[in-house]
């Protein structure tokens, strides 16, 4: 934490010196956790941005991975340097909300820039999700994006299952990994990415399953846990079922999995939509759909992060996020960043330009996750997740999880568990 | 008695260890005493809200099952640690007095080890046992072990225990390298000459004179367990599968970092403070008079 203050210091008297250097340029900084070919789009859109008018310079920062640049963002904001923006991952998004005299909304800093925020122009399941319960939206949703179903068609095609149809219900996809294992054409059937958001928040928003009162936490803080239902005991047990012969293969707590899944161990696989270009650059014979369900789908929510702007700043500051997010919102870079990066469009605008561009037909798998966030109307169980400690909660089940995998505790054993410690952790945080 | 310096002006001693007084009470009392004031707070993440507790975090702390659990989880790790890695150091040691030839080669290699960063080491492990991708993974499997420290937490720990010890091998052995040098040959010569075997020389004579360094590397090696280790537990396990692997300087890290309870974290901290104040104590006390230096 010592370094990250004085790196905080260091990097706003850095910003102080250059702003007082070039005078009439307001400088404003953004700490980004991009790494790679997401890195190269922060920079870009920043060089773009500057090139695009002359009175504001937007200067990128990387803070590391998204944990780390939150820490980093509250370390500095504690020693009263906060940068100007701030991207903060989903699992994040609550404890940003709670922490109300930090934060200035960005509905707010858009007005502020003299165009009035229009909630219709974006796209409804992802502003829902990063907007108060009184509808003014908080951040400024950057990246998004929501799990899918992966499957490896070689395999598929050797285990016999129709390459062209991967399975739409949870039973299907236990049903075609018990005869991937079986027939011998992979070593595992199914393995999954981040546990937590897939099959706990996501499971429940897509099968419309009340995962904590309050709206999941959307509608006020004092959240109890709900996934200790049934539907939740079920598909858990299913899991750990599979997971006793290895026909399911336990990969890690966040984004391990991708690693089994490219080495061709596994066939199928559900891993967030944002995870396409890895698979795609391994060169993979490689088929998509939609995140299988239970009976009827609902709509799943989004992941991701946004952009939060610190509240303390100058209007001057202000007027240039705003110009900032709106240059963002330009129907042309939101169709780029969309094709390009795979992140979901923020406006339906930029999804109707994709759409009627014919990239969809090309690239099926880029529309799966809008289809599945706009097909229906967010219900309470649908709207998302929010809590102060979310990242805390996950860890608690998948600790829970790991336990429940090993064989050293049934499904319902591992959810009321992670109930009862989830729901002593929230009100501990909340109180 | 250790002759004493007798400085002439009154004042330059104090200027000279300036410098050293300014460092420790930068990096050391005024870090620590930010540490014990933050213990008593309950705040949130960000400092909006604060309120003075008193001794309310500690009292939560030590009675957190998940607490004893990561004093268990240490307690085990931390002898693990130091005893593999200070056999294997004593055996290699012992073996490497033996040698005549190329002495000096040997050794070199034997330290090589602790010049690698602790992240590192634990990445070389993790990529030799990762159960997908580890060539040693492979092998274990090939012999019908169920290899999965992703889930199996007893497998986990042994993977933490031999990276952290792996790497410590290497300070050991120096310590005790030079220890074995201090013995004076004519007490072993004597005491072959007497009919004794190696294996009795080795633990009548050789092991006892030995004992002032295995003591003082037994305190730098639960220090080491305890509080260097922490960048091989984040890169090869993060405290799972479970909490089967979450020492308490992970845990202190877990929860002020990534759970964001800086209260807890803080307290934790502390407790860590005194145990580490506690071991050093120990060593001045006992240790420091008594081991040769080679």
């Amino acid at each position: 934490m010592k370094h990250q203050v004085i790196a905080a210091g260091f990097a706003a008297s850095v910003a102080l010196l250059s702003t007082t250097s070039a005078f009439a340029v307001t400088e404003i900084s953004w700490w980004h956790a991009m790494t790679g070919a997401n890195n190269e789009v922060v920079e870009t859109l920043s060089k773009e941005f500057n090139e695009s008018q002359s009175e504001f310079k937007i200067t990128p920062v990387f803070k590391g991975t998204y944990p780390e640049t939150l820490n980093a963002g509250i370390a500095a904001f504690r020693a009263k340097q906060p940068p100007t923006i701030m991207q903060v991952f989903d699992a994040g998004t609550g404890v940003m909300m709670a922490a109300e005299g930090a934060i200035k909304p960005a509905a707010d800093v858009l007005s502020m820039g003299g165009t009035a925020f229009d909630k219709n122009q974006y796209l409804p399941g992802i502003v829902a999700y990063y907007s108060k319960p009184d509808g003014t939206m908080l951040s400024f949703p950057y990246n998004s994006s929501s799990p899918i179903l992966y499957y490896n068609k070689d395999i598929f095609a050797k285990a016999g299952l129709d390459v062209d149809n991967p399975p739409k219900t949870w039973n299907e996809v236990w049903e075609a990994a018990k005869k991937i294992k079986s027939s011998g054409a992979a070593p595992c059937g199914f393995t999954s990415t981040w546990l937590t958001w897939i099959h706990t928040e996501n499971f429940a928003a897509w099968n419309n399953y009340q995962w904590g009162t309050q709206e999941n936490g959307i509608a006020g803080p004092n959240v109890e846990l709900k996934i200790n239902a049934k539907p939740f005991v079920d598909h858990f047990q299913a899991l750990a079922d599979l997971a006793k012969d290895g026909t399911f293969k336990y990969g890690g707590r966040t984004s391990e999995a991708k690693q089994i899944f490219l080495a061709g161990e596994c066939g199928i696989f559900s891993e967030s939509s944002g995870g396409l270009g890895d698979i795609v650059k391994s060169g993979m014979n490689y088929g998509t759909g939609m995140l299988p369900y239970d009976t009827e789908p609902q709509n799943t929510i989004p992941g991701g992060a946004s952009l939060w702007v610190f509240a303390g700043k100058s209007d001057e500051e202000y007027k240039g996020v705003a110009a900032f997010f709106n240059f963002l919102s330009k129907t042309d870079i939101q169709a780029r960043l969309h094709q390009v990066s795979g992140y979901l469009p923020v406006t339906l605008a930029a999804y109707e330009k994709t759409k009627a561009d014919g990239f969809y037909e090309k690239n099926p798998a880029r529309e799966i996750p809008i289809k599945q966030m706009l097909g229906k109307a967010p219900t309470e169980n649908s709207k998302g997740v929010r809590l102060a400690n979310l990242p805390q909660v996950r860890d608690i089940m998948n600790e829970e999880f790991e336990k429940m995998l090993a064989g050293e505790q049934t499904a319902q054993q591992a959810l009321d568990n992670a109930v009862s410690r989830g729901n002593a952790a929230i009100k501990e945080a909340t109180n | 008695m250790t002759p004493r310096v007798v400085f002439p002006n009154k004042i330059l001693p104090y200027l000279l260890v300036a410098p050293q007084l300014a460092i420790t009470l930068v990096f050391f009392y005024w870090p620590a005493s930010q540490a014990l004031y933050q213990s008593m707070l309950k705040e949130d993440p960000f400092g909006l809200k604060s309120q003075f507790v008193w001794f309310a975090n500690f009292a939560k702390v030590l009675s957190d099952p998940n607490y004893l659990n990561s004093i268990r989880v240490t307690a085990i790790f931390s002898v693990s640690t130091a005893a593999v890695s200070m056999i294997a150091a004593l055996l290699l040691a012992v073996m490497a007095d033996k040698v005549v030839r190329s002495r000096g080669l040997y050794r070199t290699l034997m330290i090589w080890p602790y010049a690698v960063a602790p992240a590192i080491a634990g990445m070389l492990w993790l990529f030799l046992f990762n159960p997908s991708i580890g060539s040693l993974a492979y092998l274990l499997r090939q012999m019908g072990i169920a290899w999965d420290p992703l889930l199996k937490g007893d497998q986990a720990m042994v993977l933490v225990v031999m990276a952290a010890a792996w790497k410590q091998i290497s300070y050991n052995f120096l310590f005790f390298v030079a220890g074995l040098q201090a013995i004076p040959k004519t007490l072993i010569e004597a005491a072959a000459i007497d009919g004794a075997r190696e294996m009795k020389r080795f633990w009548t004579i050789v092991f006892p004179l030995l004992a002032p360094t295995t003591f003082f590397l037994l305190v730098v090696n639960t220090v080491y367990a305890f509080f260097d280790t922490f960048g091989i537990i984040h890169a090869v396990t993060g405290g799972g599968p479970g909490k089967s692997t979450e020492t308490l300087v992970y845990k202190v890290y877990n929860d002020g970092f990534v759970n964001l309870i800086l209260g807890d974290s803080a307290a934790q901290s502390v407790i860590l403070m005194i145990i580490v104040i506690a071991l050093t104590a120990v060593q001045f006390r006992y240790v420091e008079r008594k081991v040769h230096y080679g």
